[in-house]
């Protein structure tokens, strides 16, 4: 039994941070033991925000309960979508159109960069800087604004389905898309001036939080958090899924392993998912965007897995299948809950401001950890 | 040496700071890059896309026909049991009884605009509008029928 509040036996101070905490994103409860101002431990604590999503998507059918997967982490639904239709498809053998594949890209490393925008604002304004909030959510917008036009939704999109994507691209797909490329490459540079350079960030950043690439692997972390300790783990190239082993891109590691290695990673990512993007918005394969399939689909008896890498991390969908038109059990790998299992070992011997810090840099969204 | 690296330290400190609150001071002179939209002021110029997702509706033409067979595709199409449809049997002119639309029941409060029941229509009766103000005093609003009182389905619709 863990102690919430008071004093240990040690005099070690106990705080409760979060769950109703501005910097936690959401509802996070972390239970804190300070000695002075240094962390002792750190105790997150779930089940806020459970919603029992897998035991929902037993009662769902195969093409139902994609859009449960946008509830989780909310920021890159759309992979989160991905993941489960390629796990359907795997199960079902459907053979995806090569232009629903290169739609499915787009929109992902689009989802990618909105993901990592916000995630820059919140994490500047967590560390104390509030302007570059208000900056990420203009760039963010313009993201929404696409995917509101050729999706129909701006956060929740529900565009997979299995055998491709829902509808064709907006005709003014291709011509805003390379507009808003144009725009954020100059609204990069601004990022970077703005809070990459300035002293104040470096300090708070620099060498706090390390995290070994031994831990890193240890304790599961996968996406920016470990590519930041320098573990090589991006399943876009390990196991290309779709058009991604056809792409030049690099995978972005640092070898610092703290909050400023993650920072840059994830800035790097940025301008990667940027050159994704403009090497398939003129070759987008022309045809169907989506394939044939049944009306009722039913997955053969057996166990299915697929992984995607999300704006977090691997995340990976299993379905157990008994060949009926729901899945007898489904189970969901979501980064997030990996990536906050580290933050005991990181935040030892910090102070409790470089807790928020260390947070920030996780990019921990809490529906994702607490599904 | 430790004085010399202090002081370009300090320097590049005091640079860092400045470079920062140039772009902040850019932004506050130039009111062209305000993209604030006064909101409730512009609801005539704001045009959401076409695709955009607000609430199931159903399309009736001007003889007040719909194409809606009834056949509750959309109903099981629908994750969150929103659609409810309550059939009637009609007496064709040959004397036969055929299965017809009596009610379709919308329950806009559970819905999540995930499109899916619009996909599974196998004759277009239903499409998504643009209309996204859905805010009302009584949650009882929100439960619609969404066919208009006395239509019927459009002729040669199967």
């Amino acid at each position: 039994m863990i102690q919430e509040v008071g004093t240990t036996e040690q005099g070690d101070l106990v705080v409760n941070l979060g769950p109703q905490h501005p910097s936690t994103h959401g509802v996070l409860h972390l239970v804190v033991t300070l000695n002075g101002e240094t962390i002792k431990k750190v105790e997150p604590h779930l089940g806020y925000i459970h919603r029992s999503i897998e035991k929902m998507c037993e009662s769902l059918s195969y093409r139902q309960f994609i859009y449960v997967t946008s509830r989780m982490d909310y920021l890159s639904s759309h992979i989160n979508n991905h993941g489960c239709a390629l796990c359907v498809e795997k199960g079902m053998q459907i053979e995806v159109p090569p232009r629903a594949k290169a739609i499915r890209v787009l929109m992902g490393e689009l989802t990618r960069l909105a993901s990592h925008q916000l995630w820059w604002g919140a994490m500047a304004m967590d560390i104390g800087a509030l302007t570059p909030f208000f900056h990420a959510f203009r760039e963010r917008e313009a993201i929404n604004d696409i995917m509101e036009e050729t999706c129909g939704a701006r956060l929740t999109m529900n565009y997979m389905v299995p055998g491709g994507v829902m509808a064709d691209l907006h005709p003014n797909f291709q011509k805003r898309v390379k507009e808003f490329i144009n725009f954020f490459r100059g609204k990069l540079h601004e990022y970077d001036e703005l809070v990459t350079g300035n002293i104040i960030f470096k300090s708070r950043m620099e060498g706090i939080g390390y995290l070994s690439p031994e831990d890193a692997v240890s304790y599961g972390c996968t996406g920016p958090t470990a590519r930041g300790s320098g573990v090589s783990c991006d399943i876009r190239k390990l196991y290309p899924y779709e058009v991604y082993g056809e792409l030049q891109f690099e995978e972005v590691t640092a070898t610092g392993g703290d909050c400023f290695a993650r920072y840059m990673v994830r800035m790097q990512e940025m301008r990667q998912s940027i050159s994704i993007i403009e090497q398939l918005i003129d070759n987008i394969p022309e045809g169907q965007f989506q394939a044939k399939t049944k009306a009722v689909l039913k997955l053969p008896k057996g166990e299915f897995y697929s992984r995607v890498e999300t704006a977090r991390g691997e995340f990976g969908v299993y379905i157990i299948s008994e060949g009926g038109t729901t899945p007898y059990r489904i189970k969901f790998r979501s980064p997030g809950f990996s990536n906050l299992s580290a933050l005991d070992h990181m935040a030892r011997g910090h102070k409790i401001g470089d807790l928020v810090a260390i947070m920030g840099t996780l990019d921990l969204v809490i529906p994702d950890i607490d599904r | 040496m430790f004085l010399k690296k202090y002081i370009s330290d300090v320097f590049g400190a005091v640079r860092s700071l400045l470079k920062g609150m140039r772009l902040t001071g850019y932004y506050f002179t130039h009111r062209k890059e305000i993209i604030t939209q006064q909101y409730p002021d512009n609801r005539e110029e704001m045009k959401l896309p076409e695709r955009f997702r607000g609430e199931v509706v159903m399309l009736h033409d001007e003889h007040n026909e719909h194409a809606c067979t009834g056949c509750t595709a959309c109903e099981l199409a629908c994750p969150n049991g929103t659609i409810k449809i309550i059939t009637k049997f009609d007496i064709t002119p040959e004397g036969k009884k055929k299965k017809a639309l009596d009610t379709f029941i919308y329950h806009l409060e559970l819905c999540t605009m995930c499109n899916l029941c619009i996909e599974a229509c196998p004759t277009d009766a239903i499409k998504m509008a643009q209309n996204f103000e859905h805010s009302v005093y009584d949650r009882s609003e929100l439960t619609k029928k969404l066919n208009k009182p006395g239509s019927k389905i459009r002729e040669g619709v199967e």
